[in-house]
């Protein structure tokens, strides 16, 4: 090298972006002397002695400087497409040549996979410690799609949204990704050598300075791992909290019974269900998932005996829009009308002389009720008063329901302990400096701890001299820890969980940890002195101690292959409950009370950086993106609200603000807010959504408070509702046939009220399609009975289909993105209306309104009538979505697919093209897992050298993970398929039938049990 | 009474030339705007601001290309926007020029004579303006060509059922037609000009676009012929045009689109809407360039009862589609007749009718439609109203169609309103370099209308 060039190189190193400052030799001699005395012993450089500014932004930044700024995708994305020469210069990259170390190339190939072809693997996934059976989708090697594991009896093939939402959460970008002490990364090696010293410290103490802060766990090998480490450490205390948890439900077990127990349900045996203020149908709610597939089962008014739902509710929920009765009323009088219930009913509970003080309605449900001894079922919501379960519980037993319909087991959770005093104690404990050492295993309390515990302020206060977070993200609690740990997520770590019955699921890793991460039984064997003992074979260990039959091996994989392990369902157990059990303690009170509850679909926060559960809608306000203050109709009257004004909540001396929702059937006098929003550090999608209900949450009352002051503050909020209206009725007086509806009653007179006068064939120009002569023709009815508007099919085909989230901005403007969506229709008294769900995916018209219009033929028809889409022909003219008469039509108008970030690389469902900027979109019926079917069927039937065709096991994604049966796909064609029988159905109908578009997609009207006593 | 009876009869009529001008005298004046009067400084800052607005146009275009559609307030269900509307506008605006030059050529209404030329330069600019539109509203325009049938690797033809692809060939061969009848019409004055020019590079300019014109008698032989000819094909253009961009919407099953009474109620309104530009266009010009012996009274008289009798088809339109939205019993239909009426977008539905079918009664009135200044407001307002309707069948049709469910709400952006001014802008912009370089008046037909020109047996 010549000189020149020499210099030139040095002139470029000057220019380059990681360029160093200049290095300030005072400031180093300076440190050096202080170092002498308190400085840092290790330096790296000259630099960070110094404490050279540029330095320290170099340790926080992962990357160079100039080197992050590309992983800005926005920015990135926007310079790729200024730089159109790069297109140019594309090609040159094919020129580099193969790296010089060996690399090998794939000739044999690994056992059982085949490229393109999925694999399915049992696992679980747990909320609130409850599993739900799983079997997820891989493709070599990467998850891709949750189902519901249709051989467990806790999912018989329904998933709920959350653990449809849960691949997502594993692929989150934001998760945490290292070890992190003090801002620093640091190595999970570094974390064990910090925690070594303490805990030999406590030996000595028998541990009276350890508290381990979990959230609810049902994992037998967890549970049995804690009780061992307090055996270690006989003085450490496991306190357990969460904030949606069910204190009152086992509070309510203890006034029963005098011990904790589950109750179970069985509502496919029920005849009549009361509900008070119970969202058993929605998920969350423990065994929700087969609760919906048994109350639906009994939905069919032409199979049996058709249920009757009674709800009593005070925020509408999805359970309250299936009633056949709904009664909207103030969650803190459901207690007084339990009590004025329990008069009428033949059970041993004091009145409290509020007897002959009920409504008119109830005298027909004790009625009811009292007719069908052992086979109706009273359930009382989570959030109500221990009283009111105990009541549930005196009612089922004098009706003899126990054994029938209502089951009593052991609990779930491994240490049923009521969570808000345990974390109560907690911060007693650490605020009387009695805690060296807090470990908190999962959950986020300093978020989401009651306002009057105040989590945060007790761990700023630093009275617990060591605290570690172990949790999924560096979230608020995180950052008040000295340490945090990250953990894996549970589609990539072993582990255990039981579901609503008590059935232990072995959850299998899909995936290798992304991030090097620990699981959380891993971690807490590390605590006991084993940091390398894998995850597997700790499960398998405790399994197999657990295990007394001959083959071990056998059973082992057995349990992993089904998803369950056989025998571990809890047995019903025989309580007794006590005569006079019942300590009412209802009032009459008529300030405003405020109902907190659990958000429906980002939970208590754990979901908040989940853009799917974001941008899922809300079941009955179809919100996205926010909480809401719900009020009724009468209330914001009064009040002169509207929705979208900000209020302000106060409540003992708490403020927040938060944006009005008018929710019809809301009950007056009462507001609503949901958990889990106005995060700080939930990531790059949850954060600075919505506002914090928790800071008006307190321990005394952490679901229904009284005293509630509402005030307008004259701004306003947008709310982002993904749905037009939510009225059948127009404007103008009109009123357009939707849902159809009827009661049993006039069905069994007019079975085909719900049909129209068909439109005649031979209607169109364009000459008709034979479509009888095809092998299959596909079509799909929905029964509008058995939906629950639980919203499971949207994110399934989400997941399916790789359908993107287009964020709040672009959701307001009406632009999001769902090929399948559930529509919310309300009817008659706004106080307590009538309300509807009805799933609209596309209809796949015969006489499809958008094939016609789109000049480029993007759109066309299949011949087994599939109305298809050509992403690639599609110019983008949105003639298409204009013409059709469904709106079910869905188009990028902007970028809306990240296509940078890694993680969601591998997420997506190969199968299916990931659609770009300017093209339109819309549900397939799963074009792709049709065609599997046929590849599958072809192959076959050259194998058995007869015809074989697809047979019902097809199943769209919707379909499939629909836990209420609600959907059904197949061929129209084979008169004998589910699909065809149901069409044939009277009470299948046509949407928009008159248009003459022959929609492949029909529904099954709805059908009603009302009691005729109470149809006035 | 007979007074007012009197005035409007033939024998009172304003003439199309006022009297006193011989061969000369128009050549001199038409000629002496483009070849030597200096331009104003008027000038100078009218073309500098429409070109500004023809540059933030392509500003937000540019920005559009990068971004997406996503950056205009077209959602679901309002899937087309703006930019159909403006579309629609813009071609239909363009139709009084063709009807100018070629109907009332062949109906051999001479009085066209003095408009025809910058009606025809109109309808080439409008349709330029319209044509920017289809090509950029697409979500891909980079594959906006795939529109075209043309030879393809792909072997991929377009769809031919589709009403985009009738306009694709409608609006084509319509700016096609116009463009050739516009340069043809152009020839003889471009030779006019040539022999009139004094610098060199000037002369060698219009010499070239006269194409050698001489003037011998077989030259005006075959002007005649040609002329005839485009006139002839140009015609039904005006008719079809328009026809076929209704079909875009008639043929749709949105609510307030799928009528028949489509095609003609928008032939009306295009040259409703046309005929008020030009006046809009031919007031200020005559004004300015001292044109008023040549666009006389008579002109602003004709446009304006041009303007009455199709404003009363328009009205006539609106009268039957809600006569049949209310008659049909078809419920989707006698919804949108109400939305429209009371709907969120009832004040633009107002404003439509006070715009197009209220103030231009006073068109009745003689005096004010002799009143170039009244006249010039009333245009103003048409064009307004013109725009309100093709707005309220695009968006407020589309904005609440069948399903309660999917209901939406159309916001315009900056970016919309950006496009739309920009448009305006690049329109005027080519005006003003119009009336700079060619002749706005077509000199040799003005001279026909002179009474030398009048031959006798």
């Amino acid at each position: 090298m010549n000189q020149d060039e020499f210099v030139q190189i040095s002139k470029r190193e000057e220019v380059c972006p990681g360029k160093k400052g200049k290095l300030d030799l005072d400031a180093v001699r300076a440190e050096i002397d202080k170092a002498a005395k308190h400085g840092p012993e290790y330096w790296r450089s000259l630099e960070e002695l110094a404490g050279n500014p540029e330095f320290q932004d170099a340790l926080k930044r992962e990357f160079p400087k100039g080197a992050s700024e590309w992983l800005d995708s926005v920015s990135r994305r926007g310079f790729l497409k200024v730089m159109g020469a790069s297109l140019g210069l594309a090609g040159m990259t094919a020129c580099v040549k193969l790296p010089n170390e060996p690399i090998v190339p794939y000739v044999r190939q690994p056992e059982n996979v085949i490229p393109g072809r999925a694999m399915y693997y049992a696992t679980a996934h747990t909320l609130g410690g409850y599993a739900n059976p799983l079997l997820v989708e891989s493709h070599l090697g990467r998850p891709t799609k949750i189902e519901g594991n249709d051989k467990h009896h806790g999912s018989l093939g329904g998933t709920d949204i959350f653990a449809q939402a849960s691949i997502l959460g594993m692929y989150d970008p934001d998760r945490s990704q290292s070890v992190v002490s003090m801002g620093d990364q640091r190595s999970y090696a570094a974390f064990l050598s910090a925690i070594r010293g303490p805990l030999s410290a406590q030996k000595a103490l028998q541990g009276a300075g350890i508290r381990i802060l979990t959230t609810t766990i049902s994992s037998p090998t967890l549970a049995d791992q804690l009780r061992a480490l307090l055996k270690v450490y006989p003085q450490a205390k496991w306190h357990v909290y969460e904030p949606v948890n069910r204190d009152n439900v086992l509070e309510g077990a203890k006034m029963a019974f005098g011990q904790p127990v589950e109750t179970r349900y069985d509502f496919a045996k029920a005849d009549v269900i009361v509900s008070l203020d119970a969202d058993f149908l929605y998920g969350g709610f423990p065994g929700n998932v087969r609760y919906i597939r048994d109350f639906a089962s009994r939905r069919d008014p032409d199979l049996g005996q058709m249920n009757r739902l009674y709800v009593i509710e005070s925020t509408p929920s999805a359970t309250g829009a299936k009633a056949d009765h709904r009664f909207p009323m103030r969650a803190s009088e459901i207690e007084r009308f339990a009590q004025a219930l329990s008069s009428h009913l033949p059970i041993n509970a004091p009145t409290g002389g509020v007897a002959g003080d009920n409504p008119g309605f109830s005298a027909a449900i004790v009625q009811d009720l009292l007719s069908h001894r052992g086979s109706s079922i009273v359930i009382a919501g989570d959030h109500q008063p221990a009283s009111v379960h105990a009541f549930a519980h005196a009612v089922n037993q004098a009706l003899g329901n126990v054994g029938k319909t209502v089951f009593y087991t052991d609990p779930v959770g491994a240490n049923p302990v009521n969570q808000s005093e345990s974390l109560k104690d907690l911060a007693s404990d650490v605020q009387a400096g009695k805690v060296d050492l807090l470990i908190i295993l999962g959950g986020n309390p300093a978020y989401d701890a009651p306002a009057d515990v105040n989590f945060a302020e007790v761990l700023k206060g630093g009275k617990a001299q060591l605290r570690v977070h172990y949790g999924l993200y560096q979230d608020e609690t995180a950052e008040l820890c000295q340490w945090h740990v990250n953990a894996t997520h549970e589609l990539e770590s072993w582990g255990d969980a039981r579901a609503f019955d008590g059935t232990v699921s072995i959850i299998q890793p899909l995936i290798a940890p992304l991030y090097n991460a620990k699981s959380p039984i891993e971690f807490v064997s590390t605590l006991s002195g084993q940091p390398d003992a894998s995850g597997y074979d700790l499960v398998r260990a405790y399994w197999q101690k657990q295990h007394t039959g001959a083959d071990f091996e056998q059973f082992w994989r057995q349990s992993l292959h089904d998803g369950w392990i056989e025998g571990t369902t809890y047995q019903p157990k025989s309580v007794a409950a006590k005569n006079d059990h019942i300590g009412w303690k209802s009032t009459t009170d008529t300030a405003i009370e405020l109902n907190i509850r659990r958000d429906p679909t980002i939970w208590d926060g754990q979901f908040s950086n989940n853009g799917w559960l974001q941008e899922l809608p809300k079941p009955m306000s179809k919100l996205t993106w926010d909480n809401a203050v719900q009020i009724g109709p009468k209330m914001a009257e009064r009040l002169h609200l509207a929705s979208k004004d900000v209020v302000e909540l106060e409540l003992n001396g708490k403020k927040v603000e938060g944006a009005v929702w008018i929710q019809a059937g809301h009950p007056d006098n009462s507001i609503t807010v949901t958990l889990g929003y106005g995060r700080r550090g939930a990531g790059r999608v949850g954060t600075g959504q919505g506002f914090n209900a928790y800071e008006l949450r307190t321990s005394g009352t952490p679901w229904i408070a009284s005293g509630v002051q509402i005030r307008k503050t004259g701004a306003t909020y947008e709310l982002a509702s993904t749905q037009g209206m939510q009225s059948m009725d127009t404007p103008d007086g009109g009123h357009r046939p939707l849902v159809r509806e009827t009661s049993l009653e006039e069905y069994k007179k007019e079975p085909g009220f719900a049909r129209e006068e068909e439109v005649p064939q031979g209607l169109t120009l364009y000459p008709r399609y034979e479509y009888e002569k095809e092998q299959y023709a596909w079509g799909m009815a929905i029964d509008l009975n058995r939906c629950t508007g639980c919203n499971n099919c949207i994110l399934a085909c989400q997941s399916e289909n790789n359908i993107a989230v287009v964020g709040k901005e672009q959701t307001l403007l009406g632009r999001h993105m769902h090929w399948l969506r559930v529509d919310a229709y309300y009817q008659g008294d706004r106080d307590n209306p009538k309300a509807f769900f009805q799933p609209v995916p596309c209809m796949h018209c015969e006489n499809a309104p958008c094939e016609v219009v789109c000049p480029v033929g993007a759109t066309s028809h299949s011949s087994e009538g599939l109305n298809d889409m050509v992403y690639n022909r599609c110019v983008g003219t949105r003639y298409c979505s204009n013409n059709c008469p469904y709106k079910v039509r869905r188009f990028n108008f902007l970028l809306f697919q990240d296509w940078d970030t890694a993680q969601y690389k591998m997420m997506r469902n190969p199968d299916v093209s990931v659609r770009s900027r300017g093209v339109m979109e819309k549900c397939s019926y799963c074009v792709q897992r049709i065609n599997e079917h046929r590849i599958d069927a072809e192959t076959a039937s050259v194998r058995e050298g007869k015809e074989i065709g697809i047979g019902e096991d097809l199943q769209s994604a919707c379909q499939q993970s629909c836990p209420a049966e609600a959907i059904i796909f197949g061929n129209i064609n084979d008169p004998n398929s589910k699909v065809s029988q149901w069409k044939a159905k009277a009470r299948n109908y046509s949407l928009l039938g008159e248009l003459n578009t022959r929609p492949r997609t029909t529904y099954l009207a709805e059908v009603r049990n009302p009691n005729p006593e109470l149809e006035s | 009474m007979p007074e007012q009876y009197k005035s409007t009869t033939d024998l009172e009529r304003a003439p199309v030339i006022e009297p006193g001008h011989t061969f000369g005298t128009v050549t001199e004046k038409i000629s002496a705007i483009v070849l030597t009067r200096p331009a104003s400084n008027g000038w100078f800052i009218g073309f500098g601001l429409f070109f500004m607005l023809t540059m933030m146009m392509l500003f937000a275009i540019g920005y559009l290309f990068l971004k997406g559609i996503g950056i205009w307030g077209v959602t679901i269900p309002i899937g087309w926007g703006f930019a159909i509307v403006n579309f629609v506008w813009w071609i239909g605006i363009g139709h009084a020029g063709t009807l100018i030059s070629a109907i009332l050529l062949l109906l051999r209404q001479s009085w066209r004579n003095s408009i025809n030329r910058f009606a025809e330069a109109m309808t080439l600019f409008a349709v330029a303006a319209a044509g920017i539109f289809p090509a950029i509203h697409v979500g891909r325009p980079w594959l906006a060509y795939w529109l075209f049938p043309y030879p393809n690797t792909m072997r991929v033809w377009p769809q031919f059922r589709s009403p985009l692809m009738w306009d694709v060939f409608a609006v084509s061969t319509y700016a096609t037609i116009s463009a050739l009848f516009w340069f043809t019409g152009l020839i003889p004055d471009f030779a006019t000009l040539r022999d009139r020019s004094e610098k060199r590079w000037v002369k060698m300019v219009y010499g070239m676009l006269s194409f050698g014109w001489r003037g011998s008698a077989r030259h005006w032989h075959r002007y005649e012929t040609m002329y005839l000819l485009l006139a002839g094909l140009a015609t039904p253009l005006v008719l079809s045009v328009h026809t076929v961009v209704s079909f875009d919407f008639a043929v749709g099953i949105v609510p307030g689109w799928h009528t028949t009474i489509f095609p003609p109620y928008f032939v009306a309104g295009a040259i409703y809407s046309g005929f008020a530009m030009v006046l809009m266009l031919a007031i200020p010009i005559r004004k300015i360039y001292g044109l008023e012996d040549f666009i006389t009274e008579r002109h602003l008289q004709n446009s304006a009862k041009v303007m009455l009798a199709t404003g009363l088809i328009v009205a006539y339109g609106y009268g039957v589609e809600a006569f049949m939205g209310w008659y049909g019993g078809d419920r989707y239909d006698a919804f949108t007749l109400w939305n429209r009426l009371h709907g969120p977008y009832a004040p633009e539905y107002w404003a439509l009718l006070i715009c197009n079918i209220l103030i231009p009664q006073v068109l009745w009135i003689r005096r004010l439609r002799t009143s170039p200044i009244a006249l010039f407001f009333i245009s103003g307002v048409i064009l307004v109203g013109m725009w309100l309707e093709r707005f309220i069948i695009v968006v407020v049709s589309l904005h609440r169609d069948f399903l309660t469910s999917s209901w939406g709400m159309y916001y315009p952006t900056r970016w919309d309103w950006m496009t739309y001014i920009g448009t305006i802008g690049m329109f005027l912009a080519a005006m003003f370099l119009f009336l700079r370089l060619l002749p706005a008046i077509s000199i040799f037909e003005m001279r026909t209308l002179l009474p030398e020109a009048e031959v006798k047996e």
